[in-house]
């Protein structure tokens, strides 16, 4: 399989609007095809290491169903080649392009575009 | 555009928004609702003494009214409307202009006109302020009532009872239930309320509430009294017809506005529907009647006058755990010629009685006590006039247990209303699958909203859905998701007989797509059951459970489970329990399992608990694994005068033997000393229980949502015996068994059953005992505690924080106090 590190850039929808690219951690301290959990300031943000497609995603790490902090806690995966990510209270699933959620009517979630840059992990945020 | 203004923001009123806004973005919706809070479920209101909070019963939370563009007002009471205006006015003083009016008032509680009904202590059971009243006023009581007992009072005595108090209920009529059941149906509920701790008075006529300021008994006519503290008035319901009587619509004498067939008040810009509606001299006090009238007003509003209301039927079920009870068509063989016939087990409480037609060609109606399993599909035949066997007795009386999955569904017609929740029929739910390729439950949900109500429907559904498939010739194979062709069973026996020891190498040889959260832990469950290797290897493919080693709980902290096998514990083991829950601030309490639970550690403290746990000589208790739970012991011959083998040891044994094995689902044990059977060991996976000359091994047991006692399987055997029985068992059971799958359903959907079991695993007719014993034997040899090795290895073991980025922990955890513990507080904080 491909090393992430040598991946430079994932761009996600709204890459253009970002303002600021969080430097948050090394690519390799987040699990090979699963999540950890990046606190930007009061922000939790849920990152995803989707090496087997070779692939970075982001989003809240909110889950809006109970409103619980554990989506980076979730199991990835797809459906119909769609990135996706399963939270691990009741199993509701968001897209981790659109954030919205596939098997129920939750409220969508936001996600961040991703980057890597020498072995290190961005987020972008708008502000 | 349009304005339709509803009056009340209740049940039917939710659904109405949502019906309207399915149909039509064109028309400007607002609601005025009396109540603080948006629409909440009511009929599930019971559940707010169970631990749901009012925000989990909420149809939609406050941001779903904005997202569909409807303006929702709460705690507005509508006080005028002016017909000629076409104006509402709230008690506020909004005035707002409507070109259409909704009445979806609902109903209050009726209470009677005694002396006394405003003393303090006296209350009604209808909204969320009502039950936190009573849940306060109850906090300073020890005996309390119920005025009525029909569905609605003995839900509330239930309530009572879970209050911990001495909860009495008090009924005008000679019997329980007197609109929905007979004499013998109601003598048989009555016993079981009694069992669970609710006195019943029937035949009593109270007269007055006794009390100066706050209540202290119910005096009757008959010159008897009975001492409360608390009284909840449950006497029927009255429709809020106010408005709608003030400004001159038609109101029935009764109660409750007229309303014809398209749900029109006398006004034809005003509609009412649900509690508040009368039609054809009926008020429906339920909520799918309510549902149907919903949909008929939305459908008119946005032009389609194709549907009118017709009426509905009045069958019930009651919702108190553990008393099962339903009434359905016409319970009492009202209708001329019907023939009842009845069947009546006192011993077990069970009554069942069918009225059938006088042709005997069709059921009418029927009620159900103490086993209403029957109820949906007894209510499908008599809603849709099924054709009733020659021998319509064995509808009542047929061999339990032999149920044929989906059979009864297959003789509904398209016609059959299977959820009457959003009134989804037979027909809708096939056309979903054939023409719109919804494949799963979910997929169901999503288009149709069946099981969103109540959930009651969801066994219907499903084998709905089982039959549609397999008529399409979808479900040749059972797959275990969009990622893997292949059964369970197929990549239990792939996995082994290629060596696959990765989720990635399975799916890379014989997967399609990138996996998901349906196959992920499923082949994860497999690896560990065939190779028994360190399950926090492969973190990522694992539930959350399996993956911090660790129960998830409200809030996102964790449960710590050691293990005590057999319940045996030492002072000195339970003195270290008690020093390190107290030093991490968990929150202890004894479990179903005879162990200790500690919960509420935050992920980055696991591990630090855990090595304190095993310095004490701890090792993991499995509480989160599809695996081994416990072997439950009572105390047998070592101590008990009754006790004919030592039924502690062997648990003990037997706990050590089988720990940390993985299967498909979990499974448990028990061992009891004697035929007394203090252990339970009938209601486990695989129970044992002495005997003077060895032990009895019962198999297929389990609790759970549906019970079933154990089969036995062997008599009298010694214990070397014993323990291979159970090796080949268990092997057998890991190497068939569906995902998911407890031993009691294996066992159901196995064919020929328990005979073709014992065949296999007693008198070994596949030749394959040998081979099982050996398999169990290498799993048994790869045993590791999976915490100990966390803690030992520290790539493991720094997995365990909550931020990758920081050292902080989850600053969003929030706990209350619990009588002197902590617990996580309220979930819902939307
Ligand atoms: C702690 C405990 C309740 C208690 O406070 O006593 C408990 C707690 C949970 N049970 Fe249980 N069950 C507990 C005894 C039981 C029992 C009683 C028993 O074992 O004697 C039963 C019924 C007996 C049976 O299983 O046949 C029981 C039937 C269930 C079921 C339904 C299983 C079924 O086949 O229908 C589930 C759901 C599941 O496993 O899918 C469940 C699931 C759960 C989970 C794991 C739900 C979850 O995933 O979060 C709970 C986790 C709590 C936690 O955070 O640690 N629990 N659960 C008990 C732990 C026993 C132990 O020491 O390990
Ligand atoms: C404890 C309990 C258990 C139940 N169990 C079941 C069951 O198992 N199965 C079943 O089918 N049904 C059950 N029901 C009945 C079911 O809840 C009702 O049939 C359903 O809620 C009726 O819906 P509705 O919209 O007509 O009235 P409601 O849900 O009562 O809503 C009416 C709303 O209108 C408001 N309102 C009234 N007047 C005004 C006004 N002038 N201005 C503004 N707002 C106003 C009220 O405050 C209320 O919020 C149960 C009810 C209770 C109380
Ligand atoms: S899963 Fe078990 S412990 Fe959790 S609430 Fe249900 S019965 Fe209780
Ligand atoms: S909290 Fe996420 S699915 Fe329920």
């Amino acid at each position: 399989m491909e090393s992430t590190n040598d991946l430079t850039t994932y761009t996600s929808p709204n890459s253009t609007d970002v303002a600021h690219w969080y430097r948050a951690a090394r690519a390799t301290d987040f699990p090979e095809n699963g999540g950890a959990c990046v606190k930007y300031g009061d922000k939790q943000i849920a990152v995803f290491n989707f090496s087997r497609r070779a692939e970075w995603y982001a989003c809240q790490n909110l889950c809006p169903h109970k409103m619980q902090m554990v989506l980076a806690r979730g199991i990835i995966g797809t459906t119909a080649g769609e990135a996706k990510v399963a939270c691990p209270f009741h199993k509701k699933t968001f897209s981790l392009h659109t954030g919205q959620c596939l098997n129920a009517e939750e409220e969508s979630i936001t996600v961040y575009p991703v980057k890597v840059v020498d072995g290190f992990v961005y987020i972008g945020f708008t502000a | 555009m349009k304005h339709v203004i509803l009056v009340g923001n209740g049940m039917t009123s939710f659904k109405l928004c949502e019906k309207l806004r399915k149909l039509s973005g064109d028309i400007r919706i607002t609601v005025y609702g009396e109540e603080i809070r948006p629409a909440y479920d009511r009929v599930h209101l019971s559940e707010y003494f169970a631990g749901k909070t009012a925000d989990d019963l909420l149809m939609a939370p406050r941001g779903w009214y904005h997202e569909q563009g409807i303006t929702l007002h709460t705690g507005e009471l509508v006080t005028e409307i002016d017909r000629t205006n076409k104006t509402i006015r709230t008690h506020h003083g909004i005035t707002d202009h409507y070109d259409y009016l909704v009445l979806a008032t609902g109903s209050g509680a009726f209470v009677p006109p005694l002396d006394g009904v405003a003393l303090d202590g006296v209350f009604v059971y209808r909204t969320i302020e009502d039950l936190n009243q009573i849940i306060e006023y109850g906090q300073r009581c020890r005996t309390a009532a119920v005025l009525g007992g029909g569905l609605l009072g003995l839900e509330a005595a239930k309530a009572l009872v879970d209050l911990n108090l001495e909860a009495h209920v008090v009924e005008f009529a000679p019997r329980l239930m007197p609109r929905q059941l007979d004499e013998a149906g109601a003598t048989i509920l009555a016993h079981k309320l009694t069992q669970i701790g609710i006195t019943i008075h029937t035949g009593k006529a109270t007269k007055r509430i006794a009390g100066e300021d706050r209540i202290t008994g119910l005096e009757f006519a008959d010159g008897t009294a009975l001492p409360v503290e608390m009284l909840v008035i449950s006497a029927g319901i009255r429709p809020r017809d106010e408005v709608a009587k003030a400004c001159g619509l038609a109101v029935h004498a009764r109660g409750g506005i007229q309303v014809d067939d398209y749900l029109r008040t006398t006004d034809e810009h005003i509609f009412a529907i649900g509690e508040a509606a009368i039609h054809n001299n009926m008020i429906y006090g339920l909520v799918a009647p309510g549902y149907d009238m919903a949909d008929v007003v939305a459908r008119q509003l946005t032009g389609d006058l194709s549907k009118k209301f017709m009426g509905f039927d009045m069958s019930t079920k009651l919702k108190l755990l553990g008393v099962d009870v339903g009434s359905f068509g016409d319970p009492f063989g009202e209708t001329p010629g019907s023939i009842p016939i009845a069947f009546q087990d006192r011993c077990n409480g069970v009554y069942k009685r069918i009225n059938i037609s006088a042709d005997r060609k069709h059921l009418l109606g029927g009620i159900l006590v103490g086993d209403a399993s029957q109820y949906n599909i007894f209510h499908q035949m008599v809603v849709n006039k099924i054709p009733l066997p020659a021998q319509p007795e064995t509808l009542i009386i047929g061999v339990p247990g032999k149920e044929d999955e989906g059979a009864g569904v297959k003789s509904l017609p398209d016609t059959a209303q299977i959820c009457s929740c959003e009134n989804i029929t037979k027909g809708d739910l096939i056309c979903q699958i054939k023409d719109k390729g919804a494949r799963t439950i979910d997929d169901l949900k999503k288009t149709t909203k069946a099981c969103t109500g109540c959930g009651g429907c969801t066994p219907l559904v499903n084998d709905v859905l089982k039959m549609t498939l397999e008529s399409l010739g979808v479900v040749v194979k059972k797959t275990l998701c969009e990622h893997f062709a292949f059964t369970r069973q197929d990549l239990y026996d792939i996995i082994k007989v290629e060596g696959i020891r990765t989720y990635d190498a399975l799916l890379d040889k014989h997967g399609i797509g990138d996996g998901c959260e349906i196959c992920k832990p499923a082949v994860a469950s497999l690896l560990a059951s065939i190779w028994n290797e360190v399950i926090a290897e492969q973190a990522t493919i694992q539930d959350t459970n399996d993956r911090f080693l660790a129960n998830i709980q409200r809030g996102g902290t964790y449960s710590v489970v050691p293990r005590i096998a057999g319940g045996e514990i030492t002072p000195k083991k339970l003195m270290a329990i008690g020093r390190i829950a107290e030093k991490y601030n968990l929150y202890t309490k004894i479990t179903g399992g005879q162990r200790i639970d500690m919960f509420g550690a935050q992920v980055h403290e696991l591990p630090l608990i855990w090595e304190e746990l095993i310095q004490e000589g701890f090792e993991s208790g499995h509480a989160y694994g599809k695996s081994l739970r416990t072997i439950k012991s009572c105390v047998g011959s070592t101590w008990c005068r009754f006790g004919v083998q030592d039924s502690v040891s062997f648990a003990v044994f037997i706990e050590n033997r089988y720990k940390g094995l993985r299967a498909p689902h979990k499974f448990k044990g028990a061992v009891s000393g004697c035929i007394r059977e203090c252990a339970e060991a009938q209601s486990k996976d695989f129970g044992i229980i002495a005997t003077e000359k060895g032990w009895n091994l019962y198999v297929c047991g389990n609790g759970g949502a549906r019970p079933q006692h154990a089969k036995l399987l062997v008599t009298d055997v010694d214990t070397d015996t014993c323990v291979r029985l159970i090796d080949r068992f268990l092997m057998y059971y890991i190497k068939t068994a569906d995902p998911l799958t407890r031993t009691a359903t294996w066992l159901n959907k196995m064919e020929g059953g328990l005979e073709h079991l014992r065949q296999v695993v007693v008198e070994d007719s596949l030749g394959i005992g040998a081979m099982l014993e050996k398999e169990m034997k290498e799993l048994m040899a790869n045993y590791e505690c999976e915490w100990k090795k966390v803690v030992e290895t520290p790539a493991l073991r720094a997995q365990y924080r909550h931020f990758v980025n920081d050292d902080a922990s989850d600053d969003t955890l929030s706990f209350v106090d619990l009588r002197g513990q902590k617990m996580p507080a309220d979930w819902n904080r939307k």
